[in-house]
């Protein structure tokens, strides 16, 4: 048995073979080593398995979900051996001496500005399906493998960090947990798996090394151990605890559908922190109330160039549509510092968290801005939407952007597209600028929600992303506390509510606390949500007191 | 050479799909055969230059088959049109 110390970021017990992330290189290189043969030869067997992919693919849509989609996948398999388009390949082969990957990637380019110049909306769109072709053909062409996983069971992803564009590519459904090398309970990779309550270790540093690729392990999420290859004994003890993972479970069951609310009746909303659509199931099956946090930027993150306002539109209206009328608050874009974006072109910061990034993009580039708000304004005739604005210092910043909002109504109105006016408006509090003008800010806004991981680095002068820092880094310090009581009393005094929307939400130890400033609404990932309603139903917020402001 | 004059009645025109089974079809025959619309002439065995034309629904095309089997080719392809375009 090998035993690897890392920190623990989120709770649970797995076991699964450990799977090493390799990181895609999907560089295209121009020149051919291998002389024209040798890549039309790479080129014909990409072919023939992109198309055996394909009709795989479409006798499973066949039995699964349709003609419709089969048919897709059929055509695909036809482009690729349509002859125009191969011998465009097989071309540039011979007269550039390129890589198949090269010619691969022009071809697909010349066909699908050949039908996105077309007059015609749905041979427009075909363009896409070509991309599509060509991304199949240069993946087999580089042994990319979509998802990133190559393995049919599900495993435990190893990986020295991951980025969250890395994150939003793989494919959830094969992966039982996560542990990484670098990161910490802050990283991005922790948080995602919060959300999809699987087990993650973070900073195991160098110990967990590329050679336990293929071996079985466990891993314990609340220990940050990591166990290869068990004795007896250990397995033994993993397995009791992987139990009683399993009743605690079935115990939060019994927690859907009822109210959050103290034993003293005092009601406090119990939201969701979601990234993408994709976490919806995990809110209705969690019986979240609300989503406290919509994160916008998986548009961004995921995408090549920024994304439309139709694409924006569609997936906020996905949101609010599925929550029925439950509250949605959407987060503006929070791009920059550890969240980078080539098409942003943003200059390299040499201290990104306190640089350009969050609502000073949004300030600085009023059309993304602009295409972001039309979006969601126009999402807001689906549901309960409310627009949220990330990293606040001043108050003339909300000025501005309620001004940018009003602009965009006007807009909308004078268009005829349906909106709602009275969508609600609010804030994050997560810089002490913001803290210290709370009073000021609650006038402008309808609610203040504390994004504790940003207010406890900003606070404390202590990186988030640093896995050293260790008890430095400490959210219950009672400067991180006072702070909280300095926004509550401000939201109340103005008449508005306050949540928390950070991972310091789902704390059961600050509970008593957030009772006693009165907090309004907690947001947690969603697998939070029923253990964080037993915790509440058994308190007595009269007899809460504030003792951890104390020093 | 064979030939006959077709106009769509497919909602959609040539689209993708029976694109792509139009050139199955035409693979099948020795003769070479053809699409016309507007003057410009396509093969009827690329795939993505048929789409290129952009045959919408009331379009007429001149399908042709030129070639030692273009009696059986004309006739399929005849066929072909009238039951799925």
């Amino acid at each position: 048995m090998i035993l690897i110390q890392g920190k623990g970021v989120s709770k649970g017990v797995e076991q699964g073979t450990l799977y090493f992330y390799e990181r895609p290189d999907s560089t295209i290189i121009k020149g051919s080593k291998l002389g024209p043969e040798a890549e039309k030869e790479r080129f014909a067997n990409a072919q023939t398995v992109s198309i055996d992919q394909l009709h795989a693919l479409a006798e499973k849509c066949l039995e699964e979900a349709g003609e419709e989609t089969a048919i897709l996948f059929e055509t695909h398999a036809m482009f690729i051996e349509d002859d125009d388009y191969v011998e465009c390949v097989l071309n540039a082969i011979e007269e550039e001496s390129c890589t198949a990957e090269y010619a691969v990637n022009q071809a697909g380019e010349q066909f699908a500005e050949m039908f996105a110049s077309m007059d015609d909306a749905y041979m427009q769109a075909r363009a896409a399906d070509i991309k599509d072709i060509s991304r199949r053909l240069l993946d087999n062409l580089m042994g990319i493998v979509p998802g990133g996983i190559a393995s049919e069971e599900p495993v435990i992803l190893a990986a020295d960090d991951l980025a969250p564009s890395e994150t939003l590519q793989l494919d959830k459904s094969k992966i039982l947990g996560f542990v990484t090398q670098e990161g910490s309970g802050n990283s991005h990779t922790a948080i995602l798996a919060r959300t999809m309550g699987i087990p993650a270790i973070c900073g195991t540093g160098s110990a967990l090394g590329r050679s336990y690729h293929g071996r079985q392990a466990y891993i314990d999420g609340e220990t940050g151990e990591v166990f290869i290859e068990p004795d007896a004994l250990t397995l033994a003890a993993l397995k009791e605890k992987h139990d009683k993972q399993l009743e605690m479970k079935q115990l939060y069951e019994t927690m859907k559908g009822l109210e959050d609310v103290t034993l003293d009746g005092k009601n406090v909303m119990l939201y969701c922190n979601i990234g993408s659509p994709e976490d919806l199931s995990a809110v209705i099956n969690n019986d979240g109330q609300g989503i406290g946090l919509f994160r916008s930027e998986f548009l961004y993150l995921g995408a090549s160039d920024y994304p439309t306002e139709d694409e924006q539109f569609e997936a906020y209206k996905a949101v609010a549509a599925a929550m029925k009328g439950k509250r949605v608050i959407i987060r503006t874009l929070d791009i920059g510092a550890d969240k980078q974006v080539d098409y942003f072109e943003m200059k390299k910061e040499e201290n990104p968290a306190m640089g350009v990034r969050a609502i000073r993009i949004c300030l600085n580039r009023p059309e993304v801005f602009r295409t972001q708000l039309r979006a969601l304004y126009r999402a807001s005739a689906y549901g309960k939407v409310a627009i949220m604005f990330p990293m606040i210092t001043s108050v003339w910043e909300v000025k501005e952007c309620k001004r940018a909002c009003q602009k965009v109504m006007a807009e909308l109105e004078s268009e005829g597209i349906p909106f709602n006016k009275d969508t609600e408006i609010g804030i994050m509090i997560e810089t002490p600028a913001s803290v210290f003008v709370a009073d000021a800010l609650a006038k402008e806004v309808d609610f203040f929600s504390v994004g504790t991981n940003d207010l406890t680095q900003y606070t404390l002068a202590c990186d988030r992303q640093a896995n050293d820092l260790g008890k430095f880094f400490d959210p219950h310090h009672p400067a991180v506390l006072r702070a909280l009581k300095m926004a509550a009393d401000a939201a109340h005094e103005a008449g508005i509510w306050i949540g928390i929307c950070g991972e310091l939400g789902a704390d059961p130890d600050l509970l008593p606390t957030f009772l006693a400033l009165g907090i309004d609404e907690l947001s947690v990932s969603p697998t939070s949500v029923l253990p964080l309603r037993a915790e509440l139903r058994k308190s007595i917020a009269k007899t809460c007191t504030l003792e951890m402001l104390d020093c | 050479m064979k030939q006959f004059l077709y106009t769509i009645t497919d909602p959609l025109g040539i689209h993708a799909r029976p694109a792509g089974l139009l050139a199955k079809e035409a693979k099948k025959f020795g003769a070479a055969c053809t699409i016309t619309k507007d003057g410009q002439t396509k093969k009827l065995t690329q795939l993505m230059m048929i789409m290129s034309l952009g045959v919408k629904q009331g379009d007429t095309v001149t399908i042709a088959a030129d070639g030692a089997d273009e009696d059986v080719a004309i006739e399929a392809l005849e066929a072909f049109f009238k039951s799925n375009l």
